[in-house]
């Protein structure tokens, strides 16, 4: 077991026990948005930020992929860590600012404005979708390409990948595009299965294996009509 | 070839290409590094060779192809041995009577380099003040070694480091000596080799372990890890058998960028010469130590340079860093135990098992010790390679080494550690460079670029430069990142086309300074240093954008305004050259320049005899 201490309060985890799991243990709130149990943690957003370390060695990590240490001491909402949140939450909300994710997250740190020129990306390049398609359905149909602002998410080619099964588990933990999802911009979807009426789920014949995520999916609502 | 199979087969093949060599053979050296070869070399090379055979002095004069010396204002230049004279610029008709001199025993008067204090030609390489402030433990073997010759480095004292701890030394006993000789990693971050051998060397998994040279030299402007690959393969390989021994690794790997095709190919011909003759591979010099170094050509990304997303990279994985710890040296490659090293960290390796630990330390400052390598570049005299010892103040390279400023306008500042690192002003020439006093100036000492920048450099347009370059090259992986030099990005651009705010100004400090709180990898935790170090110590260049709409150093282009003064002769070599037509004016009177067609491109100012185009 390995002993430390988060805002003040001793606690000990097993080995291997990430610093956000262990505050979750304690009850301390950290927010999240590349984080998802049952997914391997990445460490994009990092909204998750805590600060470690004393004195001039005091540094932020994120608390989802930095692993406990024996007699660490962790600050989930220190002055340093708060700020750092709510600057990340701003550049946020000033790129993607139709997720209703981040509009709640972004209201519950009492962000009021946003600073930055407006812009309307879907993607926030959390890789939840990347991780859900590999590690969960084992497919491993999309993936990141290129490197700083022309990093995105898409298959090889942008062709329809032949492992991709349309289960719609990328659509069901994307952050962002849960409004997309729900008919705002049809045109920009990845499958647009809900949207435009011609639902991958519809042709449920032609997958065996298909599984699917969404809940309530609105393409099977319309079909049981 | 015979493979070499005991150390007693290394010496006696040492001894006997030492006894075979004259030393008082005149050699012409040609330095032919990308630079060298750039600038002219091949020709030199190529007249020098059919001038030594037409006039049979194959025999009398010896010629070596060798890598860069670091004088690169000056290529291409030749060094004549062992009297050590120095011909800077040396054309092709010149090279002609440089053999005929050097057949006679004579020295060209006429072609010297003439220091530019004293106007008087100096004959010898090492009295030119360039050279003669340098002190140059891994650079002058540059001048000593043909690149793709083995026995050349062998003859020159190479291998005998290795030679020297495979038959004497123990493990532990390496380890001990990195440690006391203070050598700090030379790639940037400057943590102490020994101790990451230590680490390295106590692990035991019995899998396997792996040495890295990184070799992934990205930042604009420097060329140092080049030149020594370059120059000086084998001291490389040297210095990770050396490592391999002292830590007990098992393979090795050289991460070099595909854009140094000469290093890989002079790369490639050294690991095949060392294998040939059985340094590389299994039971080296029968001693039972076993190691190999593959070769890995990394796509160019400035992100691979960072230790785990080079080790991503080497997977054949995309190139994104990832949490540390666990360190590479706990898992690295294949999440077996991995030590990296830059170049210029390997380099030192066999020189400091050579001379020892405690002559090594001699050299330097406190906790700095030894040399380093900075690529000097920018508006001085002398751009070149300079091996300096640390603990030297920025004054000293610039003013003495450097030779002060290209024109007239003065220097303003210097940006050491690429686009991670930050700007020094002039103000604080004093400081000793040293991996703790620039990273108290806000800047870092990184692997070795040094830009020196003058009046004419405007501080904002730095600071747009290097967060462009950066919000290309980072990986994209955390959001800060990517998005806060995307950001910091717009608003100095903003500020540079004059439509910043001091509002911005607060933004982007508060970005900047989240920026290098929040990300995951030193990428990011210094991308934010061009930006804050601009601001820290030219805050006023920054508000004259912003207030009043002006741009001090004349660069940013929606700023400033061309015009003619009095000092115009009429002479329409202006009208001529404006590719807009926006100068209008006859022969023999004033021109004018219309500001609405103007694109402001500058080719009126540089073709003006008579100083008369204002830029204000």
């Amino acid at each position: 077991m390995i002993n430390l201490s988060i805002n003040g309060l001793k606690v000990s985890v097993e080995e291997g026990t990430t610093l956000l799991e262990a505050a979750k243990f304690l009850g301390f709130p950290i927010p999240t948005l590349c984080y998802m149990e049952g997914l391997s943690p990445y460490g994009a957003c990092r909204l998750c930020v805590v600060e470690i370390g004393e004195g001039p060695k005091a540094k932020l990590v994120s608390s989802c992929t930095y692993l406990a240490e024996e007699g660490m001491k962790v600050r989930t909402a220190s002055a340093r860590v708060v700020r750092a949140r709510k600057m990340t939450l701003e550049l946020l909300l000033a790129s993607c600012p139709q997720s209703k994710v981040i509009q709640d997250l972004a209201a519950a740190h009492d962000i009021r404005q946003q600073r930055f020129r407006q812009e309307y990306e879907d993607c926030i390049l959390c890789g939840l979708c990347v991780r859900m398609c590999k590690e969960q359905m084992m497919s491993g149909a999309i993936g990141f390409r290129g490197r700083g602002e022309n990093r995105s998410i898409g298959t090889p080619f942008d062709i329809t990948s032949d492992v991709c099964r349309q289960c719609g588990g990328c659509i069901y933990v994307c952050p962002a595009c849960s409004l997309r999802c729900t008919y705002t911009e049809p045109e920009k979807a990845i499958c647009g299965g809900c949207a435009n009426l011609s639902p991958p789920c519809l042709e449920k014949e032609e997958f065996d294996d298909m599984m699917c995520y969404m809940d309530p999916c609105v393409a099977c609502e319309i079909k049981k009509k | 070839m015979k493979r070499l199979s005991s150390i007693d087969d290394f010496i006696s093949l040492r001894d006997r290409l030492i006894t075979d060599r004259d030393p008082r053979t005149p050699t012409i050296i040609i330095p032919a590094g990308t630079c060298g070869q750039a600038s002219g070399a091949n020709d030199l090379i190529r007249i020098a060779k059919r001038q030594l055979l037409a006039k049979g002095l194959t025999e009398k004069i010896q010629l070596r192809i060798t890598g860069c010396h670091g004088f690169c204002e000056m290529e291409p230049s030749i060094l004549i041995e062992p009297n050590g004279t120095f011909y800077p610029k040396v054309g092709m008709e010149e090279m002609v009577r440089i053999v005929d001199a050097v057949a006679e025993g004579k020295v060209l008067e006429d072609l010297l380099f003439i220091d530019p204090l004293t106007g008087k030609p100096i004959e010898k390489q090492n009295d030119i003040p360039f050279f003669n402030k340098q002190v140059r433990t891994v650079l002058a073997r540059n001048e000593k070694v043909d690149p793709i010759r083995m026995y050349n480095y062998i003859e020159s004292g190479g291998y005998s480091a290795m030679v020297k701890v495979l038959s004497n030394g123990k493990p532990e006993w390496v380890v001990e000596e990195i440690k006391k000789s203070g050598l700090r990693g030379r790639g940037g971050a400057g943590f102490p080799t020994g101790l990451k051998w230590q680490f390295l060397a106590a692990q035991q998994n019995g899998q396997g372990k792996f040495l890295v040279c990184n070799a992934d030299e990205g930042d604009p402007g420097a060329y140092m890890d080049r030149s020594v690959l370059e120059g000086n393969p084998h001291s490389i390989i040297e210095g990770m058998i050396i490592g391999a021994y002292a830590t007990g690794a098992t393979e090795g790997v050289v991460y070099v960028r595909n854009e140094y095709p000469l290093a890989i190919k002079h790369l490639i011909i050294a690991l095949r010469q060392a294998r040939d003759f059985g340094l590389l591979g299994k039971d080296i010099l029968g001693t039972g130590l076993s190691f190999d170094i593959n070769l890995v050509k990394g796509a160019g990304a400035f992100v691979c340079g960072e230790e785990t997303a080079l080790i991503r990279s080497i997977e054949g994985k995309m190139g994104e860093p990832r949490q540390r710890p666990p360190y590479p040296v706990q898992k690295g490659i294949e999440g077996k135990p991995t030590a990296i090293n830059n170049v210029e960290t390997w380099a030192n390796i066999s020189a400091i098992i050579e001379i020892g630990a405690e002559e090594f330390t001699r050299v330097g400052a406190k906790n700095n010790s030894g040399t380093k390598i900075f690529s000097l570049v920018g508006k001085i005299k002398h751009t070149g390679l300079v091996e300096v010892p640390m603990g030297i103040t920025i004054k000293e390279i610039i003013d003495d080494i450097g030779g002060g400023p290209v024109g007239e306008a003065r220097i303003k500042a210097v940006q050491t550690g690429g686009p991670s690192g930050g700007c020094i002003p002039a103000s604080m020439f004093d400081l000793s460079i040293d991996y703790d006093s620039l990273a108290k100036a806000g800047s870092i000492m990184g692997s070795g670029g040094m830009i020196v920048m003058d009046e004419n450099t405007c501080m904002v347009d730095v600071a747009k430069y290097f967060m462009n370059f950066l919000k290309d090259e980072s990986c994209g992986k955390c959001f800060t990142c990517r998005k806060g030099t995307q950001r910091m990005y717009e608003i100095l651009e903003d500020i540079s086309n004059g439509k910043g705010t001091l509002a911005d100004l607060d933004l982007l400090e508060e970005l900047a300074l989240v920026v290098k709180d929040t990300t995951m990898c030193g990428l990011g935790q210094t991308a934010s240093n061009p930006v804050l170090s601009t601001l820290k110590y030219f805050r006023e260049e920054y508000i004259e954008h912003i207030e009043n709409k002006r741009c001090p150093a004349g660069v940013c282009k929606e700023l400033i305004t061309y015009s003619i003064n009095e000092n115009c002769t009429g002479c329409l070599a202006c009208l001529a050259v404006c590719p807009e037509e926006a100068i209008t004016g006859k022969k023999k009177e004033l021109h004018v320049i219309d500001p609405a067609k103007c694109i402001k491109c500058g080719a009126c100012k540089s073709i003006c005899k008579y100083d008369a185009v204002d830029v204000k």
